[in-house]
């Protein structure tokens, strides 16, 4: 076990440096005036001003030696000191944003994180639910309507689900509203005196103020968005759940339990379903990695302030930089997001490590 | 069949096996072909996806006949009636730049005047001229899309197995660095790269789908090149000296492939949503293109008046979730033949 969970760690570095080199790769695409975004928020219009920075982070030198500077930063020959750098959390400036984009993200990444957080329980306890229920009475009526769930949800596209559900419970019935807060909220939240942030996630927060206004408030934002995240994963997850429970709930020991007289719940949830979860668990992890992706367009339909709002919105102004950047920073989420879902899986069911 | 038989054969024996009638379309698509076919004109699920998809392949067809274009050198722009923001509701009367005549408008409607059938998006894009052409967008789109993936993770995919040691190393490990960055994401960079330098059009977003779309295929394929690889004739074709390229595209591939390909004849749906969903975000062909994400888009102006004007979204919408449901109904299916894990009863 330790040496597969060696050689998984050692992958970690493996992709982070081959996603810097894509990355870079990418940047190759982008004239030097686009790419010096990258260090400075103006191009300047000044010709000489113009040189001596194309000198200064060496937007002309070969790939290899500007990839270097990229990752590591460039030396001010004044003060001496290094700046920018991507080892130093310097992913560039948006010009679309008119902010330094580890500035975007510092500021928008509580926002995602907290729909992807709220997102979770849904989504995994949700499908495994339906799947598990849907299996236990297979092919009766809750089967059959769990299946249809599943097959509609599937076919659809997130951002038709989600205008449709707005169109329903925002327009019609003016229940839930799309953004993160309300006004009224946004104003005593953004004031320090008022309100403080402890950890940026406003649910947490407002608990911690003891503002249950405020946590009501955001609750409501968050629902629309949470329930087309939950139902779009369903599909996959109940399926998966469902087969597995129907194929361990056929094994011998299942009825070797029913046998000796245990009770027919003791039977699903002590001696099938612990069994049955083991090919979910790592759909599931990957589910909630692959959160990281919905939110791309479940944000921009709720507009809801977080770095897949912000990576659309750049894209449509053709900011490369930033697009590149956010993505660059979820790409290194998920690097470690599907490192600890890969171990703890070893830890779940030690069978893996013999492939 | 016993009866024509002089001599009795016990079942189960080899000799029944030989015996089993083949056939004629059996001969025709190899077993697992006709194990497929018979499949999806069973069950009753996939057959209403093929009707489905049939439909949208006639529409397709005959987009000129059923919303002939106003202007035929430009048949995929939609025509524009007026430049008023608000959308209009369906049935409301055409009143410039009306299309000629369609053969169903005077049976149904009893006058040669064009009207929105479906209404129009802001912007007075009639919608349903937009969802018509729109199909052939989506055929093109999807199957173009799902071609290339496919071609070059096939490449990458069988390269990397039958080659193995480093080869297969820096090939898979490539793999999982276009895998690690997240799809959508990649896909906006990208598109956001190639817009302005091939002009607003739908090519853009194609390549970017491509350029992050083949892993799937590759780690497909590998796996299954992988266990071809082992075969004896494999083995034979080497010991008579046959050159590695030819043993991996005659011997090895043919044999190989059909899992990747029905796989990827299942996942064009899923291509044409995502390109819809970038269209809906405002990365694709220019305004007024006929693309189902693109009529979508327009919604985006008024959610707040959804209420009034849900055939902007209600139209596009449900022709999509339509169109991807065909394709779902009928890969359910094939999953079911193919891929016991995932079947949906426990038959």
């Amino acid at each position: 076990m330790t040496k597969y969970i060696i050689r998984r760690l050692l992958l970690v570095p493996v992709l982070l440096i081959g996603t810097t080199i894509l990355t870079f790769a990418i940047l190759q695409f982008l004239t030097p005036t686009e790419r010096s975004a990258l260090y400075m928020a103006d191009v300047p219009r000044n010709e000489n001003a113009w040189n001596s920075a194309i000198r200064k982070y060496c937007l002309d030198c070969p790939i290899t030696e500007q990839y270097w500077r990229w990752l590591v930063g460039v030396r001010d020959p004044v003060s001496g000191e290094y700046e920018t750098g991507l080892l130093r959390g310097h992913l560039g400036y948006s010009r679309s944003g008119h902010q330094y984009v580890s500035e975007m993200i510092a500021r928008r990444f509580p926002a995602t994180l907290e729909l992807a957080l709220w997102s979770i329980l849904p989504i995994v306890g949700g499908g495994i639910w339906l799947g598990v229920k849907s299996a236990v009475n297979h092919n009766n009526l809750i089967d059959q309507v769990v299946r249809v769930i599943s097959i509609i949800g599937w076919s659809f596209p997130t951002f038709v689900f989600g205008l449709l559900v707005l169109m329903y419970f925002y327009a019609n019935l003016e229940w839930f509203p799309p953004g993160r807060l309300s006004l009224w909220a946004n104003q005593i939240v953004g004031d320090p005196e008022l309100f403080v942030k402890y950890t940026k996630l406003v649910t947490v927060d407002s608990l911690l103020n003891l503002r249950f206004d405020i946590f009501w408030d955001a609750i409501r934002h968050l629902i629309l968005p949470i329930v087309t995240l939950s139902y779009l994963s369903w599909a996959l997850l109940l399926r998966v759940t469902r087969s597995s429970m129907l194929e361990t709930l056929h094994q011998d020991y299942v009825t070797t339990a029913r046998a000796k007289g245990l009770r027919e719940k003791d039977v699903i949830n002590r001696h099938a379903r612990p069994n049955a979860l083991l090919p979910v668990l790592t759909l599931a992890g990957f589910t909630v990695v692959g959160l990281l992706n919905g939110v791309v367009i479940t944000e921009t339909i709720f507009n809801y302030p977080g770095i897949g709002k912000a990576a659309a919105a750049a894209a449509l102004s053709f900011d490369v930089i930033t697009v590149l950047g956010l993505a660059l920073f979820s790409g290194f989420i998920l690097v470690f997001a599907n490192l600890v879902v890969d171990i703890a899986y070893v830890f779940v069911d030690p069978r893996v490590i013999l492939d | 069949m016993a009866t024509e038989t002089s001599v009795v054969k016990l079942p189960g024996t080899i000799d029944s096996l030989l015996e089993r009638p083949v056939p004629r379309l059996e001969k025709m698509l190899g077993p697992d072909g006709y194990k497929l076919v018979r499949a999806l004109v069973t069950n009753p699920l996939s057959i209403a996806g093929l009707v489905i998809l049939g439909l949208f392949v006639l529409v397709a067809i005959f987009a000129p006949m059923i919303a002939p274009p106003p202007f035929p050198e430009v048949p995929y722009t939609i025509p524009r009636d007026g430049y008023s923001n608000d959308p209009r509701p369906p049935m409301s009367e055409w009143n410039r730049f009306q299309p000629p005549p369609a053969f169903w408008l005077e049976p149904l409607t009893g006058s040669e005047e064009w009207v929105h059938v479906l209404g129009t998006a802001s912007g007075q894009w009639d919608i349903f001229y937009g969802l018509v052409w729109g199909t052939r967008t989506a055929f093109r789109v999807g199957i173009v899309i799902t071609a290339s993936v496919v071609t070059i993770g096939i490449l990458v995919g069988s390269v990397s197995a039958y080659y193995g040691g480093k080869v297969d190393m820096i090939l898979m490990r490539i793999t999982d660095v276009f895998l690690t960055m997240p799809f959508l994401m990649a896909a906006l960079v990208l598109s956001s790269i190639l817009a302005p330098r091939f002009g607003k059009t739908i090519v853009a977003p194609m390549i970017a789908l491509i350029v992050f779309g083949w892993m799937g295929y590759a780690r497909l394929i590998r796996s299954d090149v992988l266990s071809v690889k082992q075969r004896d004739y494999v083995m034979a074709a080497r010991v008579i000296g046959v050159s590695n390229r030819r043993i991996l595209l005659r011997h090895i591939l043919p044999n190989a492939i059909f899992p990747t390909m029905v796989v990827a004849s299942m996942d064009v749906g899923s291509y044409v949503i995502t390109f819809a969903a970038l269209s809906f975000l405002g990365i694709g062909a220019e305004i007024g293109f006929a693309d189902w994400g693109q009529l979508l888009s327009f919604a985006r102006d008024w959610i707040t008046a959804l209420d009034v004007y849900w055939y902007i979204v209600l139209y596009p919408g449900m022709t999509l979730v339509l169109f991807v449901l065909a394709w779902n109904l009928i890969g359910d299916a094939v999953r079911d033949v193919f891929d016991p894990r995932l079947r949906g009863g426990n038959s």
